[in-house]
């Protein structure tokens, strides 16, 4: 019997986002969400957990990573550092 | 400070940290990007001291080393829940019982991070467990020794949880990225455990003479088998030089074992407590302490099964996981039917 897989995200404070912390085995959402409480913040590591089941994601693939990515390597100007900004000029 | 004084004078926590930010450091500094998916990609990576990640192109003895590595590991922790779960029943006081059931959970917690990490290397957890309870894959031998007394509560943080961490501080820099981060996260947590066995001891050793004998009786049992969990000497460990070459692994089993001895005759000074070796002495020229290796017959026999506890230790294992195996079922029934009820809400 195969147990479901799910991501667990969990945001560490207000103020800050969810970030993934690992992955675990349970039969529905609810039992995720009560075994990852246990196994990802026994020490005050979240206030706020979500679950996602493994098989719901969609990831990139790292072999077409270049091709993938390559429209934003071109671009520079899309960076502040870009431009030259004369001396004297303030708040810019 | 305990653990403290080894190498570079840093403490242990001081160590992981520096992992951690070397793990930050290494993913900030970017990479050309190059061809993705074979050797030469793997190897510049690696040696760039970047993470190997989930979905990259690896050798497949690499990735074959790592699920035998992490999957030992995560059996170990699941495994040594049984020796010290022995006394959370009989601990001496109210604090000392939650303090050990925080710790035994916390074992559980670590043998679920790194299950959690083999499996992204394409394993299941149903493989593991069944290639943990049919004997394929292995834990460390030092759980097949028995717990006789409470004073082995102490003796195990002290002594086992802290070779254990000599041993993972290192792996804290793993090139494979979801174990390196999950041994940081496992060597932040396993400082407490190595801190609360020490106390015990130390409260013990400045007890009453019977407890003092007690504390003294369990280092002298626990000693050798700690030394041992280093592996076999240099010369004889089968998978050493490959795993350095990958920075799975980076020091050797014997560079480790000194550490660790360096490490304990201070802390051991500190309790007042007696390492069982005649020949244990500090070597001026070496820098290092000279010491009685542990036996490698008696090591090799534990591995292979004969150990004081081993059939017990899967005996238990094998019954909890088909105990449990009416609870798995009836979770997965509820969660078909409340997808059904769902679906059918949908429908209507």
């Amino acid at each position: 019997m195969n147990t479901p897989l799910w991501e667990v995200f969990v945001r560490p404070r207000r103020g800050l986002s969810h970030t993934h912390v690992g992955s675990l085995h349970a039969a529905d959402a609810e039992t995720a969400l009560r075994n990852a409480r246990d196994v990802y913040t026994r020490r005050q590591e979240g206030v706020s957990i979500w679950v996602v089941p493994a098989a719901a994601l969609t990831a990139s693939s790292p072999d077409e990573k270049d091709a993938f990515f390559e429209p934003a390597g071109d671009k520079v100007y899309r960076h502040p550092t870009f431009y030259q900004v004369p001396d004297g000029a303030g708040h810019i | 400070m305990y653990g403290n004084d080894f190498g570079d004078n840093q403490s242990l926590l001081d160590q992981v940290a520096d992992a951690e930010r070397a793990l930050h450091e290494a993913a900030q500094a970017r990479r050309e990007p190059g061809e993705g998916a074979d050797q030469a990609y793997f190897d510049e990576i690696v040696s760039a001291e970047q993470k190997i990640e989930p979905r990259d192109w690896m050798p497949e003895a690499y990735r074959k080393t790592l699920i035998r590595q992490i999957a030992q590991h995560a059996h170990s922790e699941i495994i040594g829940m049984q020796p010290e779960g022995n006394w959370i029943s009989r601990a001496p006081s109210l604090k000392r019982k939650a303090i050990l059931l925080a710790k035994v959970q916390d074992e559980a917690g670590h043998g679920l991070y790194l299950y959690s990490a083999a499996e992204t290397l394409g394993i299941s957890r149903d493989e593991l467990v069944e290639m943990l309870i049919d004997g394929r894959q292995k834990y460390s031998s030092i759980f097949n020794y028995p717990t006789l007394s409470w004073a082995d509560v102490g003796a195990i943080g002290w002594l086992v949880d802290g070779a254990a961490i000599v041993n993972q501080v290192p792996l804290c820099r793993c090139s494979y990225g979801p174990y390196a981060r999950a041994m940081i996260r496992v060597c932040k947590e396993e400082s407490f455990h190595q801190r609360q066995g020490f106390e015990i001891l130390m409260t013990l050793a400045h007890g009453t003479p019977e407890q003092r004998a007690m504390a003294q009786d369990a280092v002298d049992r626990w000693w050798y088998p700690s030394l041992a969990m280093f592996g076999p000497p240099d010369g004889d460990s089968t998978h050493s030089e490959r795993s350095m070459a990958w920075k799975i692994k980076r020091f050797s089993n014997d560079d480790l074992r000194q550490r660790f001895v360096d490490m304990c005759v201070q802390q051991a000074s500190v309790l007042d407590l007696r390492i069982p070796d005649p020949d244990l002495r500090f070597d001026e020229e070496l820098g290092h302490h000279a010491y009685t290796q542990p036996d490698y017959d008696e090591l090799m026999q534990v591995i292979k099964g004969n150990g004081p506890c081993n059939r017990q230790r899967i005996a238990h294992r094998r019954r909890a996981h088909e105990d449990g195996a009416w609870v798995r079922e009836a979770a997965a029934a509820y969660a078909t039917k409340t997808t059904e009820t769902q679906q059918e809400a949908v429908a209507a």
